[in-house]
């Protein structure tokens, strides 16, 4: 580099070893216009979406009592934004009920599957059966046995969001390099102490990826609860506009119930950033670049 | 401070006359699903306490295997080990081990990776962070302390490696080939360190090595290996003084010829590396 020219790092912190500079904070300024890059394009893609579909209404290429144009369905959420947010909320409690019950008894069957081979003999047939069983098909009976309160609504989340969960620990915690757990036992750790500080954190890059999918599942099992039986709940909602032939706020119920999913696995998302940026990194997502 | 770490050391040099690592007619055999392989063989060995010892073998002749068979992470097919007079029937944690991989954690910063040791043996926090920039400043790391192994190069990895299993002062080290993704310069400098940390520490030393000159500089006896089934070919007495200067000891009679031994016996030409 040319003498005179001034570096691009903060003199404060210059190097500190040769070649090797801190880095200062980015601004909030530049972390938006950094999001807003790396997100404009499925903005842009939902903006065309809406835009056929306003197209496609406005054109009367079929008729508004079969697919309501945006503008009805946007005026249905907002004059009965109160219900919709209620219901909002009824099913967005019970999905990430469901989902927390889930990854508690997922994580710990898990680690219960892996230290024993008779366990994960034994149990792993029976979470395969629980898995391929249609979940629509059994919720009839949670009903039955259970009301029409949320407690069938969190078991059939449960339900459906669990084998993502187990089947992405178990692999985790079984891609263990072997040689980390040699390394562990050469510094005298017992079988709890290799567990918290090696096996555990190893595996959740794997639990992360189940976890991604166990959400969005989550929502899917608590308005397949709703269905079979509920006054409560978007599923419910979408039933009862079903009912009334009252397509804009069946539409509105679909957009909310999605926007619940995408929420829920973009915050699963953030917590995986925040909590494995090790990982984030290794993957290849920003962080590292050249200059 | 230091004296609890110390104090490891001591303990285990007490331990009698007897030698610090005793590999009695030994023999490794894996058996995979597809096919047996006979490892190592009729391979006898004893390390006095305070030695070192290189070992050097063609690859896949077991080297590492022989390692941690010592370290008790691997059991004998038939045979025995003792580290310090008492068989190895478990992992050992009186020593360091430094493998062939680093096998850092991805998620620990580098000196958090070094840290590990302590953690896992409960020494006391302060003198283990003081410990560890010791080791840090002697292994050249500093200004890396807190990246992350991905952010770091092979050899700083290694290096990484190296001050975790250092850190507890053991008083055995086993290390498999600790030095072979550095530049040439690095591991003469890295070699000069080992040689005075043994020299200082009184360690017994048992390091694989794919480097003839770097087993005959640190070494004082150099174990050859045959090829698989591996066993112990010839076992060469490096006739140097503990303290080596590096340039003048690689001029030396005995240098040159211990190197051309070896190089002999592992059938390489006499000027090759
Ligand atoms: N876990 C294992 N399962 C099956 N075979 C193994 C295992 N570990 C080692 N071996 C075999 O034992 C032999 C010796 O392996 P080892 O790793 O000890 O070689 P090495 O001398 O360290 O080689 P290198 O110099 O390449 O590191 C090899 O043939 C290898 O295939
Ligand atoms: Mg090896």
């Amino acid at each position: 580099m040319e003498h005179g020219r001034t570096p691009t790092v903060p003199a404060a912190s210059a190097a500190t070893v040769a070649g090797v500079a801190e880095r200062a904070r980015p601004g909030i300024a530049d972390r938006a216009l950094e999001t807003l890059a790396r997100s404009w394009r499925p903005l842009a893609l939902l903006v065309a979406c809406f835009a056929v579909w306003w197209v496609v209404s406005a054109a009367r290429l079929v008729e508004p009592y079969l697919v309501p144009s945006p503008g009805s369905t946007l005026q249905v959420m907002r004059d009965k934004a109160g219900y919709i947010w209620h219901h909002g909320w009824v099913t967005t409690y019970e999905t990430l009920l469901g989902f927390a019950i889930a990854v508690a008894v997922g994580v710990l069957a898990a680690v219960i599957m892996v230290y024993s081979s008779t366990v994960e003999k034994t149990l792993y047939p029976v979470l395969l059966f629980a898995q391929v069983v249609p979940k629509i098909a059994i919720a009839p009976l949670f009903i039955v046995w259970l009301g029409f309160g949320i407690a069938p609504k969190i078991v059939v989340a449960v339900l459906i969001a669990f084998f993502p969960v187990v089947i992405s620990m178990v692999t985790g915690l079984k891609s263990v390099d072997p040689e980390m757990v040699q390394l562990s036992a050469t510094m005298g750790a017992g079988p709890l102490q290799t567990f918290v500080k090696i096996r555990f954190p190893a595996s959740l890059p794997h639990l992360f990826s189940g976890l991604k999918v166990a959400v969005t599942l989550a929502v899917t099992g608590a308005v397949v609860g709703e269905f079979v039986g509920a006054n409560e709940g978007l599923g419910f909602v979408i039933l009862q506009a079903n009912g009334n032939l009252d397509t804009p706020m069946l539409f509105a119920g679909l957009i909310v119930m999605s926007l619940i999913g995408v929420v829920l696995f973009l915050l699963v998302e953030i917590a995986e950033k925040l909590l494995l940026p090790w990982h984030a990194s290794r993957r290849g997502d920003a962080v590292t670049t050249t200059y | 401070m230091t004296e609890e770490v110390e104090q490891t050391v001591a303990l285990a040099e007490g331990g009698g006359d007897a030698a610090a690592v005793d590999v009695d007619d030994v023999a490794v055999r894996f058996r995979t699903r597809k096919k047996d392989v006979l490892a190592l063989r009729q391979i006898s060995l004893s390390v006095a306490t305070g030695e070192f010892v290189a070992i050097v073998g063609p690859s896949g002749c077991g080297k590492s295997t022989l390692l941690k068979l010592v370290a008790g992470l691997l059991k004998p097919s038939s045979g025995a080990v003792r580290l310090h007079g008492d068989a190895v029937t478990g992992p050992r944690r009186d020593i360091g081990y430094v493998f062939q991989r680093a096998a850092l954690l991805e998620w620990r910063s580098a000196r958090r990776n070094i840290l590990l040791q302590a953690e896992m043996r409960h020494m006391p926090g302060a003198a283990a962070r003081k410990r560890a920039d010791e080791l840090i400043d002697m292994t050249g790391l500093r200004g890396f302390e807190d990246a992350y192994p991905h952010e770091l190069s092979g050899g700083m990895q290694q290096r990484v490696a190296l001050c975790r299993a250092l850190l507890h002062r053991p008083p055995v080290l086993l290390m498999d080939e600790p030095f072979g993704a550095l530049d040439a310069l690095t591991r003469e400098q890295m070699n000069i360190e080992l040689n005075r940390i043994w020299r200082e520490t009184g360690t017994t030393v048992l390091l694989v090595t794919h480097s003839i000159a770097e087993a005959v500089y640190l070494a004082n006896r150099v174990v050859v290996m045959s090829a698989r089934p591996g066993t112990v070919t010839e076992i060469i007495d490096v006739a140097l003084p503990a303290e080596r200067d590096y340039a003048e000891t690689m001029g030396l009679e005995e240098f040159s010829s211990a190197t051309t031994r070896i190089r002999r016996l592992l059938g390489a030409a006499p000027g090759a590396e």
